[in-house]
């Protein structure tokens, strides 16, 4: 989550926070764009990628499951198509291809969710 | 110290692993041997490799200094020419006399050569030992046609050699009828011929040859039917004669065909004499192959050292090698009916043809022969070596009805442990799985530490099967843990779960797993969940593929599809007008499926909800087209309609997709019911399908169609509707529990040990003594039945989620765009 550049950031309110279901995604729509934001409730945590799958061009990140890899706990987020997986922190692929995600910080007062666009 | 001392008389095969094996078991002799030939024992079972590229001292089975390091005495070139066996002393060709105080002959055999005018011309060869071949591949230099005498296993193995050499026509002439008279059967035989022509053999039989032609050197065969072959050299193979030369001078029994007799201890007329290997005639049998050879040894090293055991027969069984076709016959290759039952497969068509020859009451495996196509060689013999009991259907052993990676490892694994693997050298599985244990990992290991597959080499297959076999067991490739979050396999999490009566994916993980989960073993606890707790999906809808959480398939485009339940297929034209007054209001596009529903494509997240609820009011219910579930149970007219049914398979059909309707599983199911033999309802190519029949039903289980299809297998034959029931519930209770996530039955029960015999056993037999569990179970998921769709129509909170947008939740997805085709929409992106 955490970037440097605060100073760029327009935070835009994305919906409240028992919008999105706990351990799960939604998406949210900001003008022509389509973020999906996910409630890591397990984790206490918010994160939120663009919802478009690099794979096959498929609007649906959203709806992947999320979950963690590897010793130091990475989230991640699946696919629902393929089962592509890209971290929630970098938007790296990791399932072993090139792939690269937009990732968005997100932060969360008074039961409102805010995505920061920069 | 007191050392008897031994002679060994003949330093071939047999003689060598007499040393070895004495000396394995104590050091208190004095070993001299004796031996004919100029070189130290070798391998003569792969004497044919010497054509190919093998060495003498490749072929060698130790080394001189092996003998010498071992405090044994070896006379080579050296053969013994007379026994005094009142003094006990023995007389060598080149004037060593040596007392003994025991004597060993493991002379061997030679070539039988007939007694044919002008066997004595130059170009006549035996094909026995390493300076016969050295003879013959000097002579073939400049040979063009050849000729061996004798269509039997060394005869066979003697004409490919040829052909090795380089010698242009080859033919083989056999006084029988047919080709491995004593091995195979006369159907084989003519298998076998083509498919040797087809190497280029050229094969003669019923042909008696009357004299050898020529000068000095041979030119021709002649034959007592007048015809003639002209021929440029020729190698006799007619069979073995015992070398009992030297025990006949000394007055020790023969037989009347040769051979020196001896009692189960390998010892002749002269206690003090013992006879082993292709010399020895035991119960008026010679056995001319290495494995029974090494047993005689066996026995006598075992009686010297104080050992008593015996010898009482061996088995025959052989596999040609090097000639190019498969051919093998083991047990008792020829018992016929009635004595017994045979199952034959022939396909002249690619040159095979197996026989197998089953006990009456189709329990044991007696015997068979295989031709062209001999894989199956090892385990059949195992079957028979072992008594292992058949399935139901044996012609699987050579037919292979089971799908590829089946037979991979289980078989073997399931042999005894003290299961013979490699005869020639006695090596048994329990003494390879102590190998594997102790740090062996491949055959070569295997080889070198218990010397199994360093014979005949025919049970190298099976070693490595059993290599493989046990690493798996060991953990080398670990169990299936469902990920990196759950240290267990699917069944093992299914008891877990269910002992501690654990009702979410959070307390499982806190409780049995580690880290947050992910998209692997989130469907499979959510799969274990609904078939323990039969729960609402939808509570816990994140734990779900994207399309239990939608209760919908997710298409191509990010749009969903719609299947209302429409059991056993059959459906009323109000329903009809339903289906396409919805698709119609949603812009969907629809198509009737492979399981005779219909399908309806292209519905965006946010309409889910309402065009369930259209569908609901009409009487449908969720389809699970989505989960891992029953799909349908697809059924034929039957008799209702149909002028072949013998029972009304719609009504059937509709009654069981009703009752397990819903019911998660680790994958989806399948059934199909039909009202005859004609099967129109494909149910053998479903989980579980249903036959009708004169008395009842056939139920069949674990076919599957996709990708790599396979064929349903007879459970149990004419039950009535009731039982049908009952063994599909313990089937499918059994299944859900015990299978593998994304695992499908089929390949279930491929990786089951004991496949459908064992669950025949425990479905029908109760052998593990949990029927009465799983019917409860099964009936306790039945009872527990909603229709998820209907839930979630008449919950507020739920509907909420179907929305694309959190923030604009009446909005569609604007990146899903359709385009026209044939009157309908179709996904465009
Ligand atoms: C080409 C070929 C292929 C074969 N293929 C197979 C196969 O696939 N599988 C299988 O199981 N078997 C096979 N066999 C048979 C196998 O080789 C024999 O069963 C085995 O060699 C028998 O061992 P033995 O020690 O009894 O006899 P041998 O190996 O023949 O050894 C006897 C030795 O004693 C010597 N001898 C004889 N008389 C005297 C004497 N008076 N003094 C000193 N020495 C003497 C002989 O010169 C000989 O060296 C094959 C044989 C041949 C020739
Ligand atoms: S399976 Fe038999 S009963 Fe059913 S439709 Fe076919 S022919 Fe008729
Ligand atoms: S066969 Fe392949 S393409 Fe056709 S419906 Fe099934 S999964 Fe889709
Ligand atoms: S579209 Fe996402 S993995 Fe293929």
């Amino acid at each position: 989550m955490g970037t440097t550049t605060t100073v760029d950031i327009e935070w835009v309110l994305a919906c409240y926070t028992d919008d999105v279901p706990e351990n799960g995604g939604a998406c949210v729509k900001h003008g022509d764009e389509q973020i999906a934001l996910y409630n890591f409730s397990r984790r206490g945590e918010w994160y939120a990628t663009q919802n478009l799958c690099p794979h096959k061009q498929q609007m649906v990140l959203s709806r992947g499951m999320i979950g963690s890899t590897g010793d130091d706990c990475t989230p991640k987020v699946a696919c629902p198509f393929h089962k592509k997986a890209f971290s929630l922190i970098s938007g790296a692929c990791l399932t072993g291809e090139d792939y690269q995600i937009k990732t968005y910080p997100v932060k969360v007062t008074d039961g409102k969710v805010y995505i920061g666009i920069v | 110290m007191f050392q008897p001392i031994i002679v060994v008389v003949g330093n071939g095969m047999v003689g060598y692993k007499f040393c070895e094996k004495l000396l394995a078991k104590s050091s208190h002799f004095n070993i001299i041997v004796f031996g004919e030939e100029s070189r130290i024992a070798y391998d003569r079972v792969h004497l044919s490799e010497y054509f190919n590229g093998k060495t003498a001292s490749d072929l060698s089975l130790s080394t001189e200094s092996w003998y010498a390091d071992n405090g044994i005495k070896l006379h080579l070139n050296d053969p013994v020419q007379e026994i005094n066996r009142v003094e006990k002393i023995i007389h060598s060709l080149k004037g060593f006399t040596v007392k003994y105080d025991y004597l060993v002959l493991a002379t061997g055999s030679s070539a039988f050569v007939p007694d044919i005018p002008g066997v004595e011309k130059e170009g006549v060869f035996v094909y026995r030992t390493i300076d016969d071949l050295d003879l013959i591949k000097n002579y073939a230099v400049n040979a063009r046609v050849g000729a061996v005498m004798g269509g039997g296993l060394l005869g066979l193995e003697a004409a490919k050699a040829l052909i090795d050499l380089g010698i242009e026509e080859t033919h083989v002439i056999e006084f029988a009828p047919r080709l491995m008279p004593r091995q195979i059967d006369s159907v084989g035989s003519g298998m076998l011929l083509s498919k040797l022509k087809s190497l280029g053999l050229n094969i003669h039989l019923n042909k008696n040859t009357a004299a050898f032609v020529g000068e000095h050197k041979i030119e021709a065969l002649k034959f007592n039917d007048d015809t003639s072959l002209p021929i440029d050299m020729m190698v006799i193979s007619a069979g073995i004669r015992p070398r009992d030369e030297l025990a006949k001078l000394a007055g020790l029994h023969t037989g009347t065909r040769g051979g020196i007799i001896v009692n189960e201890k390998m010892q002749t007329s002269d206690e003090c004499i013992f006879a082993i290997g292709e010399c020895a005639l035991y119960e008026s049998m010679i056995y001319g192959l290495v494995a029974p050879g090494y047993e005689m040894a066996d026995v006598v090293a075992s009686y010297l050292s104080g050992n008593e055991k015996g010898f009482y027969g061996y088995d025959m069984s052989t596999k040609l090698k090097l000639i190019g076709v498969d051919v093998a016959s083991f047990g008792d290759a020829f018992i016929a009916e009635p004595d017994c039952r045979t199952i034959v497969f022939e396909n002249t068509h690619k040159g095979v043809y197996k026989r197998i020859n089953i006990s009456n009451d189709g329990k044991y495996l007696l015997g068979g022969i295989l031709i062209g196509d001999a894989d199956a060689y090892n385990m059949l013999l195992q079957t028979v070596n072992n008594k292992i009991a058949l399935p139901p259907s044996p012609e699987d052993l050579i037919l292979g009805s089971r799908g590829g990676e089946v037979n991979e490892g289980a078989g073997v694994m399931s042999l005894p442990d003290d299961a013979l693997i490699c005869s020639c050298e006695a090596v048994s599985k329990s003494a390879i799985c102590s190998a594997v244990n102790d740090g062996a990992c491949s055959v070569d290991d295997i080889k070198k530490c218990t010397k199994a597959g360093t014979g005949c080499g025919g049970c190298i297959p099976l070693v490595k099967d059993l290599v493989v076999g046990i690493m798996k067991a060991n953990g080398q490739y670990v169990k299936n843990v469902i990920c990196e979050h759950f240290e267990y396999s699917r069944q093992e999490l299914f008891d877990l779960v269910k002992i501690n009566k654990v009702k979410n994916y959070d307390l499982v993980l806190d409780h049995f797993g580690k880290g947050d989960g992910c998209e692997v073993c989130k469907p499979a606890v959510a799969s274990i969940l609904s078939s323990l707790w039969n729960d609402v999906i939808v509570k816990q809808d994140t734990i779900q593929d994207s399309n239990d959480r939608y209760l919908a398939n997710i298409q191509k485009g990010g749009t969903y599809s719609v299947v209302p339940r429409i059991p056993g297929g059959e459906i009323t034209p109000d329903k009809l007008i339903v289906i396409g007054q919805v698709a119609k209001k949603y812009g969907l596009y629809t198509k009737i499926t492979g399981g005779q529903r219909i399908d309806m494509f292209g519905a965006h997240v946010n309409d889910l909800p309402e065009i369930w609820e259209e569908l609901i009011d009409a009487g449908f219910e969720s389809g699970h087209a989505y989960g891992k579930a029953l799909r349908t149970v697809k059924s034929c007219v039957g008799s209702t309609w149909c002028r072949f049914g013998l029972h009304d398979s719609v009504s059937f059909a509709i009654e069981i997709e009703e009752r397990y309707k819903g019911i998660r599983a680790p994958h989806k199911i399948k059934g199909g019911v039909s009202g005859c033999i004609r099967e129109c309802a494909e149910a053998q190519s479903k989980d579980f399908g249903i036959i009708a029949t004169e008395k009842g039903w056939n139920l069949y289980v674990c076919g599957n169609g996709g990708s790599k299809p396979q064929h349903a297998q007879l459970l149990a034959a004419d039950v009535d509707n009731e039982t049908c029931i009952k063994y599909i519930d313990r089937f499918l209770m059994f299944y859900i529990k015990t299978a593998d996530p994304l695992t499908r039955t089929a390949t279930w029960l491929n990786k089951m040990e004991g496949g459908m015999s064992y669950l025949k056993n425990v479905v029908i037999n109760d052998s593990l003594g949990i029927a009465e569990k799983l019917d409860e179970e099964m009936q306790q998921l039945v009872d527990t039945y909603h229709c998820e769709w209907k839930e979630v129509v008449e919950n507020p909170a739920l509907r909420k989620r179907f929305a694309h947008f959190v923030n604009a939740p009446e909005e569609k997805d604007p990146s899903v765009k359709f385009e026209a085709m044939r009157e309908q929409v179709k996904a465009k992106w």
